[in-house]
Parts: structure tokens; sequence; C-alpha cells
């Protein structure tokens, strides 16, 4: 089977599938198409058959614009040719002075848009007299010509040959006839112009980005990695490093949920730059969920701000993690370490860390804080507070 | 000794992960991309594959899909609920990020090759969170939903608790944490709720 065009397409991308897998100008499967609809409707059949069968376009890999040969332009004529003959045989048809005026009116399209190979016409060229080549020179001229000529010629044909439609008795039919004729000589232009302008503003906005990607590296890895280069410290490398690879993360994927500012998420993140800065630590926080901030739950990010500040300080451990998560009526928060750990009764009262600034602050704003510790085990602080109803 | 096959294109890394497990896996071979490692793991018959998300001719998910009787270990920087659901989703048995301790990830390429699960607390994160925002009623309950062992198993493991220590503190066996682990990849695999997609690509997006 073949794919669906994703760069080359009127309607579905058939016909621009069909041209990039037979490496034929997807014009002249367009206008196969249509001149074996006129042939009892067969081109339209094969075109619904093919959309069926094709697989959808391959996005990532878009394949060359194909170019046609003289060779395979002749080849798809005889083609074509030999296909209608027969399909007239059968007796699938709409009449001899439909069809093959409307042939001449697609061959004439086709000697206008096709492109050809470039290759090719070279070689052809050289070996004509001077004077082909120079009418060669001013070629797509004579190639609308000629297009031209023979389009007329089928709308002559067309119109002659149905004599019941006298010309002059049926003016509709007669501009009609010409409107068509002028559509078939200028409208591929005009689509392929449309299809011009439009991948020229894609092509404008990828530079954009790629300027804009450029600024933002330049601005903050590239100094970094400067700042890195003058830095003998290896804790101020490892936290420099940190910071950067933090900063890029959010500037790649962006936050979790649009709005984030004022959001529970905003708040602990800034939290965690800061005493990852301060305290040359590493803190994962996982979060489900989120919410905006209110009393509570900014005395709950204080707590864990506190907790990380303890486990970078005392635990000895390498980093810190945090797991916090928002249910419709309640917010839990969980932040461990695996460093040594300690016992309560061993850490003297008059050291308000724990007490105050996470159980007090919790308690004066309706949360429970518990902090399970062990000497060996490592350490988890949980916090629990309730969503006010407002929100 | 387990045959370990490494499919990643940053030369650095790659062989940073030779020196480390060299001595305790058999690494049987590698690939830079898509193509190479479609047609170099069958001929390498390794037990696990650690694979790299991004690789310069396409995505990991392509690789997981093209040989589902390879056991996959997913590995990445990247950290985005899109390439962590979708690799998932492909038919990886695992996903870890890069900045995991060495001994961490040898522990996680023996549970992949003992048939178990291997969920980063981040990747737990996910899937409590995809799993609680699906609004539409579960077509098939199986299936659809998490059972409450299940979310309480992952909560932990988003905690950053261990498998053992899961067990401690659930009164179970480690047999038992790995069971719902591989219930919860199942669903995660099987379930058809678009929703889900759906959920990884807003993610991306917002």
């Amino acid at each position: 089977m073949f794919r669906r065009s994703a760069t080359d397409r009127v309607l579905t991308g058939v016909a621009g599938g069909i041209g990039e897998r037979l490496e034929i100008d997807p014009v002249v499967v367009r206008l196969g198409f249509v001149i074996l609809t006129f042939a009892g409707g067969v081109g339209l059949l094969l075109y619904v058959a093919a959309a069926l069968v094709s697989r959808r376009p391959d996005l990532d890999n878009p394949p060359p614009p194909p170019k046609t040969s003289t060779r395979q332009a002749v080849a798809i004529a005889l083609v074509l040719t030999g296909v209608l003959l027969a399909l007239r045989g059968v007796g699938l048809w709409l009449g001899d002075g439909v069809v093959w005026p409307a042939a001449l009116v697609v061959l004439g399209s086709a000697v206008i848009w096709t492109r050809g190979d470039e290759a090719t016409r070279a070689r052809w060229l050289a070996r004509m007299p001077g004077w082909i080549q120079d009418e060669a020179e001013s070629h797509p001229r004579t190639r609308t010509l000629v297009g031209a000529l023979v389009i007329a010629l089928g709308a002559w044909a067309f119109l002659s040959s149905n004599p019941p439609l006298d010309l002059f008795d049926n003016t509709p039919l007669a501009v009609g006839t010409v409107l068509v004729g002028t559509a078939v000589i200028a409208g591929p232009g005009v689509w392929r112009l449309i299809r011009q302008v439009s991948d020229e503003r894609r092509e404008r906005i990828r530079q954009e980005e790629r300027a804009e990607m450029a600024a933002h590296l330049h601005d903050s890895v590239l100094q970094t990695l400067a700042l890195i280069q003058r830095t003998e410290d290896p804790s101020e490398m490892v936290a420099l490093a940190r910071g950067q690879e933090r900063e890029l993360r959010t500037w790649l994927y962006g936050k979790t949920k649009p709005g984030a500012e004022g959001s529970l998420s905003a708040a602990l993140d800034a939290v965690a730059v800061e005493v990852e800065r301060a305290h040359r630590t590493r803190i994962e926080i996982v979060m489900v969920g989120d919410c905006p901030l209110d009393d509570g739950i900014r005395a709950l990010v204080h707590a864990c701000r506190e907790a990380f500040v303890n486990a970078a300080r005392h635990s000895g451990a390498r980093g810190v993690s945090a797991y916090v998560e928002v249910e419709d009526d309640l917010v839990t928060a969980y932040v461990r370490d695996q460093g040594i750990g300690f016992s309560r009764s061993t850490v003297s009262s008059d050291r308000h860390g724990i007490a105050e600034s996470i159980e007090g602050r919790m308690e004066r704003n309706g949360g429970v804080a518990v902090i399970e510790s062990s000497p060996g085990r490592g350490t988890e602080v949980r916090l629990r507070i309730a969503r006010s109803r407002a929100t | 000794m387990i045959r370990v096959f490494l499919v990643e294109d940053h030369e650095l890394f790659a062989s940073g992960v030779r020196n480390e497990l060299g001595q305790e896996f058999a690494l049987v071979g590698h690939a830079a991309s898509v193509a190479e490692a479609v047609a170099e793991i069958p001929k390498a018959n390794p037990d696990v594959v650690l694979l790299d998300v991004h690789l310069p001719d396409g995505n990991g998910p392509e690789v997981v899909e093209a040989l589902p009787d390879v056991r996959f270990l997913a590995l990445s920087v990247s950290d985005a609920a899109e390439d962590v659901i979708t690799v998932i989703r492909a038919g990886a048995r695992g996903y870890v990020t890069k900045s995991i301790s060495s001994p961490e990830l040898a522990n996680a390429i023996r549970r992949v090759h003992e048939g178990d699960a291997v969920f980063s607390p981040r990747l737990a994160g996910f899937v409590l969170d995809a799993f609680a925002g699906l609004t539409a009623p579960a077509i098939d309950p199986e299936l659809d939903q998490l059972t409450p062992r299940e979310k309480e198993v992952l909560r932990y493991i988003a905690r950053g608790y261990a498998y053992k220590e899961i067990a401690r503190e659930l009164h179970i066996s480690v047999k038992t944490v790995e069971s719902h682990v591989g219930g919860v990849l199942r669903k995660l695999q099987l379930t058809n709720r678009y929703e889900l997609s759906r959920w990884a690509s807003e993610r991306k997006l917002a």
C-alpha cells in the first residue's frame, strides 16, 4: 500500500501519496483521476478506493517532491488512453463528445503544470539546434501557450461536437466552458502560489522559534557552563548544574498546569530551588494534582521548607524527596530523606525547628504534622491540611 | 549473568553505563538508533534492554512495539509525562530517570529480568494523577480503575519507599507488593481509555 501525502494535498493527499510512491508528479495523478471520472465515474470510485486502502501520512519523514520525466509522461498518457478505450468498449462512457474533449483539456493542463525533470531536459536540449535551446530558455511561457492552446482546442471540440447545444442559442454553456477552461489553465498555478505562501510562513515561524531557542540557551545554559568552568569547589559546581537543570526543564516541559502562578506546585518549586541553592542538596518533588494557595496551604509550604532545610542540614543524605497529593478536600505532603535519622528525645527542647516551624505552624492552621524518624532509618515528615471551602 | 543490551545514542552516557554495569552484567550489544536496535536486539538475544526514550531516528516506543517479546527498561532524562506514559503504554516494563544511582539501576535491571515492573517515584505520581483525573465512568472496572491497595502501594513508591519498606509498612510480603505493581502496569498498558493519552499530552502542552 502507500501513504497519503502530508505535504502535497488538495483533498486527502491520495494523489500526492501515489505520486510520491511512483515518483511521478502528483498533478498527473490528479488529472488521471479527473479524466477517468468522465468515463462513467470510474475515477471517482478509484479515488475513494485508494483513499480507503492508503495509510495515514508519515509526518516525520516527508519524501521529496517527485519529478516527471518526459518518458514517464508519455507512458502515463498511453496507459490512460488505453484505459479509456477499454472503458469505452465496456460501455462506461459519457459519450465521445464529452470524454475526448475532456481528455484534451486534461492533457493541456498536464503540459502546463507538471514539474519536469531538469536533468533529462538538459540532456535533451543539448542535442537540439540552437533556436530550440533559446526557445526553451523562455520555456515556462511556451509551455503555458501550448497547454492553453490544447485546452482551448478541447473546449472548442466539446462545444462543436454537441450540435444540439448550439453555441449561440446556449450562451450559459459557452460561458461555462470558457470559465472551466480558464480555471484549468490558471487553477493549479493559483493553488501552487497559495502553498508557496503557506510554506514560507511555516519556515518563518520555524526560524523565529530557532532564534528564540538560541537566545534562551545563550542567556541561561551557556552562562552557567561558563560559571562552572570558573568554579573550583565541586559542590558549587553541582549546585550550579542542578539549578540550571531545573530551570531548563521548566522551560522545556513547561509547568504542569496552566495558571501555575500562585499555585501550590509553583510555591513548592520556588521553595525547593531556594533550599537547593542554599544547602547544596537535591530535592525531588512528585506532585499529584494542584490547587491555589490559601493560608492553610501556605503554612504547608512553609512546613515543607523547614523539613527540606532540616533534611539538608542534619540528615547527611544525598537528597530529599517530597510527595504532595491534592485531593478534593485535603492536601497531604510527605518529605523524606534516607539519612541518619534521629530520636526525638535527643533533640534539645530549645531547638525551635521542628516544634515551632513544623508542628506549631500546622496546628495553628488546623492541620496535622507527624514526624517519624529513628536513628539509622531516615526521617519522614508527614503533613496534612484541609482545603478551605471557599476555593 | 543477566544479558543486557543498551540502546542509547549519547556516547558519554553509554560508556558510563558500560563502566558501571560491566562487572555485574553481560553487556551483549549496543545500538544508537531505532533501526539499529530493531535489527540488532533479536540477534543479541538479551534478557533486558536498557532503552533511551529519545533516539535520533525516532522514539523508544517504536522499538518496544517492534519487539513485543523483549523486556525493556526505559531510561530517560526527560521526565515529561507524555514520554513516560507513552513508553510504558507501548510495553516497557519500567521507567527510570538517568540521574538514578548505579546500584539502583542494577537493582531495576534485575527486577525487570525477573518479570517485575519498575516504577520510579515520578512514574508512580503520574499514574496516580492520570487515574485520579479520569472523569468518565469506567467501561471495564477491571482495567479502568486502580484498587485502593494499588493506590496505597503507588503512594508509597511516590514517597520514595523501596518495595521492602512498603512491604514492612503494609504488613505484606515483597512478592505481594510486586504483584500490585505488576497489576498497575497491566492496567496502564491494557486500559483503552483514551483519556489516559489525552491526559499525558495535555500535561505536555500546558
